[in-house]
């Protein structure tokens, strides 16, 4: 196995394109590195992404945010202004495992690791982020509900990498949650996700985004679940329209880690919670 | 005197402390060496090959690609194991689980093992080697298993027990049966009699290091094991017997072990690393995976109890009756008779009636797990005894006084009690801050209470003084929680002199006579009494050399606080001679001072606890926390308080495990499905509050200082005392264990 710390994107998408047998970026490692020492898989080639400078940092402010790939999760709570506009990402984000895995894991091998149950893809689909693509020889931008396709699997084709995560302009007066179900209090898996961001002028829900995780073989978008809430102000029966809507949108199985009816039921559970929490961070007032 | 355990209520200067404990620095900066922490020149390294299938026949073994491997330099399968078991059923099937014998039995049960020069090469190799399975019908729940169409697991099992014994070959291996007076007579007396049924999943011990040996065959026939075990003497006795070796010629010292719980009071893989010393005639260490641990060591038995109780309006159980179906995995065992037998210990009852049925599953060979057995038997006897105090509208706490077994209760399992602790923890109990502390929405409170037997066993240990007057305590019961500080303590008590003068070590299989292993909470209760006597033979020892030193008779000589005192006027010229001054002239006074004592440790005091648990549940997730957690037990005396508290915390905590979350999750092709503490979920730190001890002391009239086994009761009472909190919180009773939040979820719209 070869390991390779390159300098710029273009460099490690190059290594990426040229190697042929089975190459992986190595961001955080908390997933790959797991994998690899239980026997899972056997890379070729190991493109480290740290050693990149541009991926490091996290640029931005009320207009927009640039996440870089490599930042990891700690980086991402202690930022000044982060937290106050993105609270639901950032929350996301600071979930994954314990301190020490804080220290390496990052928002988008948290993506590209493509586990239905991923904490953060569920909060950076509603706040509506977009992935920075690059290629060997193109760039492009995507949304990040169209990265992954399947459970283990994404859209990147074998040279891409994502450099960073953009988050949109932020309107006053919006808010964002996550919450995840787990069974114990921490250094678990989702069995259930949601999260909910809105934006709302004198209390009533202009726009919302609804995203659920574990439910289905990848985070889903759940229209139905904003639609239920745009235009009230978040009353009792709004929120169980919403509930209804998220139940009904799961796709989820059966397994070791929770039923089919307990991964319903709880998606519209949670997804009550998070738009309450959402609302309220938002300034509404229920 | 010297030799008498009898309790005599003696006043102690060292007992009782809370001294630092002597193998803390070595834990807390990573010296301490484990069981993977020993190197040997030219070692191997061992993995072995484990069976994908839950039962299987395996036609054929190819390893003939794997041996032509550069760097593998042993390959064995059962072959390679002869069967020296002299028709010794139990010892064969030990042989049988640590490799399997033309049949798997379990999903990961061994097949094949391999050493390679390093471990890359191992596992290569263990790619190559083919197996040849013709899959088989299996079973893995208790109660499938014992129904007539049940595929039968081995064709030589009858179920003992049973009157006419029977012709035919099933899954029960045996049935047992407790008690006294007569049921159905007491059942007609009753005003309320309640009958429920009950499940619990099967759990790991968990213990945080997993199996891991190394083992060094000579061609000579001698050998040595280095390895993680709760009991070397039991280990080295299996091994040579398995290996066809002379006991005296294989030493096997325990390394420092990083939790057993009971899961290493059993062989696993040892026997495997020495056979493939033997052939490749090379050192061979031998490591688990978690994944490993989980799927082919020992959990304990998954379980189906039926509980039945009556009771007459004044509060009298007339008649109890349990029914205890325990899963033993692939090999008979005898779990289901301890269920059996603890169902009711905690009462004084007229009739009572307690059968179990030890049923063979395609699963791991269950092994002790902390109080074997009890905590099932507990939840589903606690839950509902719970349940009759409710239909009775009298308060569960009062319920149980007025039925707790006391001094002179014939108990439900035969013996009459001695003085025991359960009447004085339930009313210590009813006096606790904690049952007057306020509850919330959705929370609530339950208790519960457990026994446990206790064991003494055979034990053997060695006092040497060193020179410099300070002091070597060697055991044979390996330490799992503070014991050798614990036993510094007793040898530091009895010679009058500092906790500091004493260290102690655990002796290997060659340096001392036979010791039972440190199970049913022994270590310290037996190893104890027997540095006692040591202790007390040493003293002796040193009287005698300061009357030869003093050239007076022997008994002119006192032993006072650590010193020999010479007594009488006309001695009053001798100086008193301190530990160090007799050390230091024992060339000239009749040789070293040492002392042993290898005994039987009779008189083991049973332990009762009782808990009190609060929980805050999440009606709408079923998701539950426990936000407060007291346990109440007997300890007959505390050596050390902190390592008493620490079994008490720790049994606490591994029950709340199991009553929450805790389940091997079989799938229906009869594989684990969660072998990894990711989907095994032990309590994590910020899963449980800070765990209330209380500590009482009813001396055990058979020790000398009162001591009592402290270990395992802790773990007996926590199903049914969350599941009692459950009930009271959302007013759902949960009857299968782990309460996991979709079965409380399930429960509570099934109640709605
Ligand atoms: C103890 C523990 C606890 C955990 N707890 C949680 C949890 O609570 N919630 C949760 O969701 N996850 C959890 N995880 C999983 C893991 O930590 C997260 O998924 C984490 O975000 C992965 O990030 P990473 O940077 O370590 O990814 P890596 O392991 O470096 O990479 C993961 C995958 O993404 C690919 N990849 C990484 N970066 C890029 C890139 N820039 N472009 C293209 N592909 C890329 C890699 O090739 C690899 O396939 C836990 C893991 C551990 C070990």
């Amino acid at each position: 196995m070869r390991y390779e710390a390159p300098n710029t994107t273009k460099a490690a998408a190059t290594l990426l394109a040229a190697e042929k047998g089975k190459a992986f970026v190595l961001a955080g490692g908390t997933d790959l590195l797991v994998r690899m020492k239980a026997g899972m898989l056997e890379p070729d080639l190991l493109v480290d992404i740290k050693q990149i400078d541009k991926m490091r940092t996290i640029a931005g402010n009320s207009t927009g945010f640039t996440i870089g790939a490599a930042v990891p999760g700690v980086e991402i709570g202690e930022h000044k202004t982060l937290g106050k506009l993105w609270p639901g990402v950032v929350e996301a984000a600071q979930l994954i495992g314990s301190d020490q895995v804080q220290g390496r894991c990052t928002i988008v091998g948290n993506l590209c690791n493509a586990s239905p149950a991923a904490d953060t893809v569920p909060a950076l689909i509603a706040a509506g982020a977009k992935a920075v693509v690059v290629g060997k020889d193109k760039r492009r931008t995507m949304a990040v509900e169209k990265i992954v396709t399947g459970p283990g699997s994404t859209s990147l084709t074998k040279s891409e990498i994502i450099e960073s995560i953009k988050l949109p302009k932020r309107d006053r007066n919006s808010g964002d949650a996550y919450l995840r179900f787990i069974p114990r209090t921490e250094m678990d898996i989702a069995v259930v996700g949601a999260a909910v961001n809105l934006t709302v002028s004198r209390g009533v829900i202009k726009s919302a985004r609804v995203a659920l995780g574990a439910v289905a073989p990848t985070a889903l978008l759940v229209k139905e679940a904003a639609d239920a809430i745009i235009g009230s102000k978040l009353d009792d029966a709004s929120l169980e329209r919403l509930a209804a809507a998220c139940s009904a949108a799961c796709n989820p199985i059966d397994d070791k880690r929770g039923t089919i009816h307990y991964r319903t039921k709880v998606a519209g559970v949670l997804g009550r919670r998070a738009a309450t929490i959402a609302y309220e961070r938002a300034g509404g007032k229920r | 005197m010297t030799d008498s355990t009898s309790f005599t209520n003696q006043k102690f200067k060292v007992i009782g402390q809370r001294v630092r404990r002597q193998d803390g620095m070595d834990k807390v900066t990573g010296r301490a060496k484990y069981g993977a922490d020993a190197v040997a020149p030219g070692q191997l390294v061992g993995v072995i090959l484990r069976s994908p299938h839950a039962h299987a026949k395996i036609k054929k073994i190819d390893t003939s690609r794997a041996e032509k491997l550069k760097g593998v330099k042993a390959v064995i399968t059962s072959k390679d194991l002869p069967d020296y078991t002299n028709g010794n059923r139990d010892l064969l099937s030990m042989l049988e689980n640590c490799m399997a014998r033309g049949r798997a039995l379990y999903d990961g049960h061994a097949v094949a093992a391999i050493a390679a020069v390093d471990a890359s090469t191992a596992r290569k190799a263990l790619k190559l080697i083919k197996v040849d399975y013709k899959i088989l019908p299996h079973v893995t729940d208790v109660d499938a298993a014992m129904q007539e169409d049940a595929p039968v697991i081995h064709d030589w099992v009858r179920t003992i027990g049973v009157e006419p014994a029977p012709s035919k070959a099933s899954n029960v291996s045996m049935r047992s049966e407790f008690g006294h007076g007569d049921v159905d007579a007491g059942f007609a007396k009753a005003d309320v009699i309640i009958e429920k049924s009950y499940k619990t999943e099967q759990t790991h011990q968990g213990y945080i290091e997993p199996h891991a040996c190394l083992a060094s065959m000579s061609p000579d026939g001698s050998g040595e094991l280095w390895v993680t075990t709760q009991g070397h003497f039991a280990y080295r006795n299996w091994c040579a017997q398995l290996l066809g070796l002379d006991m005296s010629k294989l030493k096997v010292t325990s390394s420092e072990i990083g939790g057993g719980f009971g899961g290493k009071t059993h062989i696993w893989m040892e026997p495997i690393a020495l056979a493939l010393s033997r052939k490749a005639n090379r050192p061979v260490k031998l490591v688990m995976s978690r994944e490993e641990v989980f799927r082919a060591s020992g959990p304990t038995s998954s379980t189906s109890i039926d509980v039945k109780i009556g009771a007459t309006k004044d509060g009298r159980i007339v008649a109890a009756t349990s029914e205890c179906r325990y899963q033993g995995g692939a090999f008979p065992g005898a779990w289901a008779v301890i269920g059996a037998m603890t169902s009711f210990a905690c009462y004084d009852l007229e009739n009572v009636k307690t059968v179990g049925y030890e049923v063979v599953c395609n699963r791991p060979k269950v092994a002790a797990y902390r109080a074997p057995s009890a905590p099932m038997a507990s939840f589903a006897t606690e839950s509902t005894v719970d349940l009759v105090a409710e239909a009775l509208g009298m308060d569960p706490v009062d319920f149980r006084i007025l039925n707790a077994a006391k001094e002179g209760t014939r108990a439900s399992y035969g013996p009459t009690y001695g003085p025991i602790g359960i009447g004085p923890t339930l009313e210590a109990v009813k006096k606790h801050p904690h049952m007057r502390a306020k509850l919330k929405k959705n929370q609530g409170r339950g208790m519960a209470c457990g026994f446990w037997f206790n064991f003494g066993g055979q034990t053997s240990c060695t006092i040497n003084v060193a020179a410099d007057g300070t002091v070597n305590l060697s055991v044979g019961t390996i330490d799992v929680g503070g014991s050798r500080s614990s036993l510094s303590m007793i040898c530091a008590e009895e010679l009058g002199i500092s906790y500091e003068q004493v260290r102690t070590h655990i002796g290997d299989t060659a340096a001392l006579a036979h010791n039972d292993m440190t199970d049913g909470s022994r270590g310290t209760f037996a190893s104890g009494m027997a540095a006692i006597i040591a202790a007390r033979r040493t003293k002796e020892v040193l009287k005698l050399r300061a009357a030869t030193a003093w050239e007076i008779p022997v008994e002119d000589v006192d032993w006072q606080a650590g010193y020999a005192v010479a007594l009488g006027d006309k001695h009053s010229n001798l100086e008193p001679l301190s530990l160090a001054d007799i050390a230091a002239n024992t060339e000239n006074t009749g040789g070293p001072v040492a002392g042993h004592n290898e005994f039987v440790a009779d008189g083991a005091g049973v332990s009762f606890a009782s808990h009190i648990c609060d929980v805050e549940v999440d009606p709408e997730t079923g998701s539950t926390r426990v936000i407060r957690y007291t346990v109440i037990q007997d300890a007959g005396k505390a050596i050390h308080p902190d390592y008493v508290e620490g079994q008490f915390q720790g049994g606490a905590a591994q029950g709340i495990g199991w009553a929450l979350n805790e389940e091997y999750i079989y799938g229906e092709d009869g594989r684990l499905q969660n072998p990894g503490f990711l989907d095994y979920r032990i309590p994590v730190c910020s899963d449980l509050p800070f765990i209330d001890t209380q500590i009482l002391e009813i001396p055990n009239p058979n020790h000398p200082y009162g001591v009592r086994g402290v270990g395992e009761t802790s773990i007996v009472p926590p199903l049914a005392a969350v599941g009692n909190a459950v009930s009271n919180a959302v007013g759902v009773r949960m009857t299968h264990v782990p309460m996991s939040p979709p079965r409380i979820l399930a429960a509570l719209e099934a109640e709605a």
